[in-house]
């Protein structure tokens, strides 16, 4: 018997849940500016996801997707990127979409059920939330494609969890990634839970990274609640796309410290205890101790952050809840470039029979 | 070069061509003119298509721009939909209507709401390709004509061509078209006849269905292949007096009913010709149309000679599946003599 192939899959982490490092850092995490800036993101998407939970709670805006305990994910991922890779996210990534600069207004916009919250001014080119579980990767590699085509710089950063690595749209994107040799990073958010299925259930494989060996390309596995192996491991992985170096898989490794959303009550399902024992490995706070000791994070700051980022979802609110309802023309506007003569006799009749102001709608 | 593309360039821009050929011709001059269009399925390239439709393009265009993918079809409709996003013109081939299902999810929830649920921020202008239809004696699962699946969607065009010129037109206008637009090519017709068509690109509308031949006693409307068996069965009744206008209806979606009623008006019977099975056909949506729209002006009940609610016949009985020149005078019969 011959070998005829041979894998590993390497695990990256720098700073712990104590918030030790475990190793010397990336160049960029000496910087303790660039640091708290990641902090900053991941506190307030976390005040963001409190606010928006009970939000829905309210019914001022609809089901919601919480993101709690898995920040670090998108914004490791997202602060990794320049602004003209174009992100292309699941439905649970607004950690990575404020980032990138769409703001909360747009994002309570979009669970508030409007469509103008997908159409945000920030990043324009990047992708909306994907519902469609895996669906997204073909979209990256077709992005991707275009970017290599036209001998642009740029890469596709798709981000999925995951449930999403056991579809069909997945392995066929992946495998197509690695055939046409694509400037692609995909992050799997491994959460360890798809609604109600446990990471145990959804596939046999030691790791989800590996599944990326079969496309023929990289796949590694990183500690995804420490926000500074998410970061370094994207960077390095769009720098090297951005090289036509090809793409890479990262399986980030976190927990889905919510219920799936707000429709989900995971204590159906899953044991109390457990949940509260993930919460020692969770994002924020080995970081906020790591500045602690490193870059004089104090009370005072992080009370001054604490109460910044609450002003500035309260605002969001505030703004979102002044947002008057779309008429009826939305639904028609943007179905088409230009709407077909056959379409028009229905807007007309959507528009007779629309509520007029001051009268109950939605 | 294949020996078809080279005599198309020898013969200086006006060339008899069958519609596969016809295909090929579209293809190529919107690579040649937009550097933003590529073409991409599986067996395009080097073997130019199983069909011969894309022959050729690789060795003219490159393999970058004619690609052949792995054999996935719902990733190739789903990386088509990603390209458009980024700024490209992906025209996807599926290699029959029967593979095309594993499409749909990327299709209808991508696709076909890109633009609306991103205001414009985002579109999709892609074609997807297929070979449709029976009538080649060809394996199970070749001769479909889902058409309908596609129809029924907000936010695509179904778009159906019924000759070499109307392939050739309707091909440009759907690769320029800044939407996704669904495009089934009939298989049955790719060699059947040639015809005469300038290589200019000039495309043809969209949205609008093309008057054939104009006549006074009844409107026979059909799309793609069956306007063969239509054309004929117009021949056979205008040799007893009956004067039938035709009209191919070219793009299902969305339809453009008021040429229809317009020739009811004229006419007052109706016969609706398709080769895909009958409940929920687009046949039902025109007639339907004709009941709310046109209502007052018929003297017949509208008449619809569609395939039977059944599978697609393996090759044996596929012909007694399609509606026959037979069927379709039959149907008119009715709607002439209905009191």
């Amino acid at each position: 018997m011959t070998t005829v192939a041979t894998f590993e899959i390497s695990y990256t982490q720098f700073v712990d849940a104590q918030g030790e490092p475990t190793q010397p850092l990336p160049p960029f995490a000496t910087d303790p500016a660039a640091l708290i800036a990641l902090y900053r993101a991941m506190v307030a998407a976390r005040a963001f996801d409190a606010k928006a939970i009970a939000l829905q709670r309210t019914g001022k805006i609809g089901t919601f997707a919480s993101a709690l305990g898995q920040e670090a994910v998108g914004v490791g991922a997202a602060s990794a990127m320049r602004p003209d890779d174009v992100l292309v996210p699941s439905y649970r990534d607004h950690p990575a979409q404020f980032v990138r600069g769409v703001t909360m207004v747009e994002s309570l916009l979009y669970w508030g059920g409007d469509e103008r919250g997908s159409g945000f001014a920030g990043p324009r080119h990047d992708f909306a939330n994907c519902v469609p579980i895996a669906t997204q990767v073909c979209h990256a590699v077709g992005a991707a494609y275009a970017f290599k085509l036209r001998h642009e710089p740029r890469a596709a950063l798709c981000l999925l969890g995951d449930g999403g690595t056991s579809r069909g749209d997945f392995y066929e994107g992946l495998n197509m990634a690695g055939v046409w040799n694509v400037p692609m990073v995909l992050i799997v958010n491994n959460n360890q839970w798809a609604i109600s299925v446990p990471r145990s259930l959804q596939s046999a494989a030691k790791t989800l990274a590996q599944k990326a060996i079969a496309a023929g390309i990289e796949g590694r596995q990183i500690d995804g609640n420490d926000v500074i192996a998410v970061r370094h491991a994207t960077e390095e992985a769009l720098a090297k796309a951005r090289a036509g170096g090809g793409p890479t898989l990262i399986e980030a490794l976190t927990y889905r410290l919510g219920d799936h959303t707000t429709a989900d009550d995971a204590t159906r399902y899953r044991d109390v205890e457990t949940v509260r024992q993930q919460w020692q490995f969770e994002p924020i706070v080995r970081l906020r101790n790591y500045l602690a000791r490193s870059g004089g994070w104090d009370k005072d700051k992080e009370e001054a952050l604490q109460r910044e980022c609450a002003e500035q979802v309260s605002r969001a609110v505030d703004d979102y809840l002044a947002v008057p309802l779309p008429g009826p023309d939305a639904m028609f506007d943007y179905l088409y470039a230009t709407l077909p003569v056959a379409l028009e006799e229905q807007r007309n009749a959507a528009r007779r029979f629309a509520p007029q102001a001051g009268e109950p709608s939605g | 070069m294949p020996r078809a593309a080279l005599r198309l360039k020898l013969e200086n821009q006006v060339a008899e061509v069958n519609l596969v050929e016809a295909v090929n011709l579209a293809l190529a001059y919107e690579l040649e003119h937009d550097q933003d269009v590529i073409v991409l399925g599986e067996d395009i390239g080097v073997n130019g298509g199983v069909f011969r439709a894309t022959a050729g393009l690789q060795a003219r265009f490159g393999s970058d721009r004619v690609v052949d993918t792995p054999l996935a079809e719902a990733a190739i409709a789903g990386v088509a939909i990603g390209m458009a996003a980024a700024g490209l013109k992906p025209v996807a081939e599926i290699q029959f209507t029967g593979f095309i299902y594993p499409t749909l999810d990327q299709i209808i929830n991508h696709a076909s709401r890109m633009r609306h649920r991103t205001r414009g921020r985002l579109s999709c202008p892609m074609v997807l390709r297929a070979p449709s239809g029976a009538g080649i004696h060809a394996p199970e699962h070749h001769s479909e004509s889902p058409e309908t699946l596609f129809a029924h969607v907000p936010g695509l065009r179904m778009v159906i061509p019924s000759s070499p010129a109307r392939a050739y037109g309707l091909l440009l206008a759907a690769i320029r078209d800044p939407d996704p637009v669904i495009f089934f090519e009939p298989t049955r017709l790719y060699r059947l006849f040639k015809q005469q068509v300038e290589d200019n690109g000039e495309a043809l509308p969209l949205d609008a269905c093309f008057v054939l031949r104009e006549g006074r006693d009844l409107t026979l409307v059909s799309w793609g292949a069956m306007l063969q068996e239509t054309l004929a069965a117009a021949d056979a009744l205008a040799a007893t007096g009956v004067s039938a206008e035709i009209i191919d209806v070219a793009t299902l979606k969305p339809l453009d009913l008021a040429v229809i009623l317009e020739s009811v008006a004229k006419t007052g019977r109706c016969v609706i010709v398709h080769e895909a099975p009958r409940t929920v056909g687009c046949g039902a949506e025109i007639a339907a149309g004709l009941a709310e729209h046109g209502l007052t002006s018929l003297l017949a009940p509208v008449q619809r000679v569609t395939g039977y609610d059944v599978v697609v016949p393996l090759p044996r009985l596929e012909n007694q599946y399609m509606p026959s020149v037979d069927r379709i005078i039959d149907a008119a019969r009715k709607a002439l003599e209905y009191a």
